[in-house]
């Protein structure tokens, strides 16, 4: 085996779910028998479909469970467009602060002032970094950004007259954006025009020309975009898009490329959202928990959703949540936002400072390009050659050649203890491994990854695409399972 | 690389085919060469019956584990009858892309915009291009 000298092994354990373990019903020391729990009798039953296991056996199956998976603090974790970065565990300790853990979203306003002060203070700082007027902290993730904004566009042009079956009908994206942009607009009830990428892997001006009319209702631009290319036309899009009366909505997902150094505002962005899980270094992985935060400008703040936050120090609670807004969207989503969320943005926010958060950006481009330059021979990324904090690499060459597809990289990446980087997209890249390696990975991370990427493209083409060796499982059957997806315990068992 | 194009049946740019059934009718699906590509399919979202496209609108959908695609419509028309097999079977469509593998049969606005697509031997040639 190649890689027993960097001696890479998963931990495996042959361990049952818990329905699996379960005891049946056991003596309880919290709920003991024939105790009056003082519930009606037609709403209690005797098994709750829950299983009982001793409390050590519990302990270490979880345990277990942690050894087998792989996180940011496992190792190396290059996914393209997420931005796994290192989590502070200081932001960890805060959000786990017993008087935020415990305030319940029903508590009287004057009760929690410490928590609105703090989500308002957060609201103005992200206003101030994305260079814009006003902010929403409800959203629960950046696809939820997407349609809240999508939302706002479509009310702001309702109040004007203007929406109409010929009139801010339609939605412009470019064909590199991330699904969820036209799944948002789409869902607001827009038309999606899909418009193809330049040669250069930007914005293709003249036809952006060709979609734009009065038809358009937004265009919604990633910045940089999935290529980890910087619109370079980013002012002339927004005039142009301006010039037909519509909105430029910007997608915060690569934030990290910019942050501190420019601001969608700056850019001449009408509406923006963040992926706080990405940017701002929030746990993320296996789908949540999130925050997608909305920036607007001036003329667009009416419609954000309730409720908002407001602040006046004269007034006695001075933090309010003004639920009467007659413009907004309306609630989008139960009580405050992900608030445990928030609190670890606004800690890595603090913790950094404006200026930490801008030597972040520039060290996140840094790296990206490091890794590129290193590894562009055998992998070229297609665009131009100086990246933004990620890029995607091509392994068509490989394909072509040997026969190893971005998949089987990706799968002997983690042999050598690395987590693969997004495969497949954007799909206007050929066998794309799009890679994010951010601020967080010291030199001897990044040649690490490099060489194991290296020694892959010269590798014998039979280990490659057996690969992975050395994980807890190998190849996975991804097709049955898509086909004949089997989601529960149950299913399992009937089968 | 020997992809499979039968003579009987009108070829798109995005990889569709279109059989001409006679009685204005047309059976659509996704050529050969376009199964290949996609890789294993599992998924095919169907239009319904009764629904009506234009030439080039996104029609249907077909996921496989690597990508999702949009299929567009090869011609002017109505939706008949859908291949309500995919639902359970998708891999139909990557096994007999030209026969089982059907996704839907349409009504045709204009039968002389069959004329207008490519035949065999220019998909051959096309497909060629491409790769
Ligand atoms: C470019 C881009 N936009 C939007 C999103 C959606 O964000 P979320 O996953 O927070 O809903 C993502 C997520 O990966 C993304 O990469």
């Amino acid at each position: 085996m190649p890689d027993e000298d960097r001696g890479f092994r998963q931990a495996y354990w042959d361990e049952p779910t818990l329905f699996d373990l379960d005891e049946g019903p056991q003596p309880s020391d919290q709920f003991p028998e024939g105790a009056d729990h003082g519930l009606p009798e037609d709403l209690t039953r005797e098994d709750a479909g829950v299983p009982t296991v001793m409390r050590s056996r519990v302990t270490r199956h979880f345990t277990r469970l942690a050894q087998m998976t792989y996180g940011v603090d496992t190792g190396t974790y290059p996914l393209g467009s997420c931005t796994m970065k290192y989590n502070a565990k200081a932001a960890e300790l805060l959000a786990q602060d017993e008087g935020l853990l415990h305030a319940h979203p029903l508590q009287r306003e004057e009760d929690v002032q410490g928590i609105l002060e703090l989500l308002y203070d957060l609201g103005d700082r992200l206003r101030e970094i994305a260079g814009l007027d006003a902010v929403t902290l409800q959203p629960a993730a950046g696809a939820q950004g997407e349609f809240v904004a999508m939302r706002m566009v479509r009310a702001y042009f309702e109040d004007r007259g203007e929406l109409g079956e010929d009139s801010r009908c339609e939605v412009v994206i470019p064909d590199s954006a991330h699904g969820t942009n036209p799944a948002s607009a789409a869902m607001a009830g827009f038309d999606v025009l899909e418009i193809p990428s330049g040669d250069d892997g930007c914005v293709d001006l003249s036809a952006l020309e060709d979609a734009l009319s009065e038809r358009t209702a937004a265009f919604m631009l990633t910045n940089p975009n999935t290529l980890g290319l910087f619109e370079q036309n980013v002012e002339k899009i927004a005039e142009m898009v301006h010039d037909v009366g519509a909105k430029l909505y910007y997608d915060g997902a690569n934030l990290n490329a910019i942050l501190g150094v420019t601001s969608p505002g700056a850019m001449g962005f009408d509406l923006a959202h963040f992926n706080v899980h990405k940017t701002f270094a929030t746990p993320h992985g296996g789908g949540g928990p999130g925050a997608g935060p909305v920036a607007c400008t001036d003329e667009l703040e009416p419609y954000l959703p309730v409720p908002r936050i407001t602040r006046d120090p004269e007034a006695e609670p001075e933090h309010r949540l003004d639920w009467e807004r007659e413009d907004s969207i309306g609630a989008v989503r139960g009580f405050h936002g992900n608030v445990g969320v928030l609190v670890r943005a606004a800690a890595y926010i603090l913790m950094h400072g404006s200026d930490g958060l801008a030597d972040n950006t520039r060290r996140a481009v840094a790296n990206a390009n490091y890794v590129h330059q290193r590894i562009k021979d055998a992998y070229p990324a297609p665009g131009g050659d100086l990246k933004k904090h990620e890029f995607v690499a091509s392994a068509a060459d490989l394909e072509e050649t040997k026969g190893i597809t971005a998949k089987d990289v990706a799968k002997r990446l983690l042999d050598h203890g690395i987590h693969a980087p997004q495969t497949y997209w954007p799909m206007v890249v050929d066998e794309a491994l799009m890679i994010e390696p951010t601020e967080t990975e010291s030199r001897e991370e990044l040649d690490a990854f490099v060489d194991a990427l290296l020694s892959i493209a010269d590798e014998d083409p039979e280990t490659v695409t057996s690969a992975p060796h050395t994980t807890a499982l190998s190849r996975v059957d991804d097709v049955g399972a898509a086909r004949n997806p089997i989601l529960t315990w149950d299913q399992a068992n009937d089968e | 690389m020997g992809f499979d194009t039968p003579e009987d049946v009108r070829y798109t740019e995005e990889h569709e085919w279109i059989k001409d059934e006679g009685d204005g009718e047309a059976r659509i699906g996704i050529t050969d060469f376009a199964q290949d590509q996609l890789t294993d399919v599992v998924y095919v979202d169907l239009p319904f019956t009764e629904e009506e496209f234009d030439q080039g609108d996104a029609m249907m959908v077909v996921e496989s584990v690597k990508s999702v695609s949009d299929v567009y419509a090869p011609v002017d028309c109505t939706v008949t009858d859908i291949n309500e097999e995919l639902e359970t079977a998708p891999e139909l469509v990557n096994e007999d892309p030209y026969g089982d593998g059907w996704m839907a049969l349409v009504e045709l606005d204009d039968p002389s915009q069959l004329d207008e697509l490519m035949d065999a031997e220019d998909y051959r040639e096309f497909t060629e291009n491409e790769a």
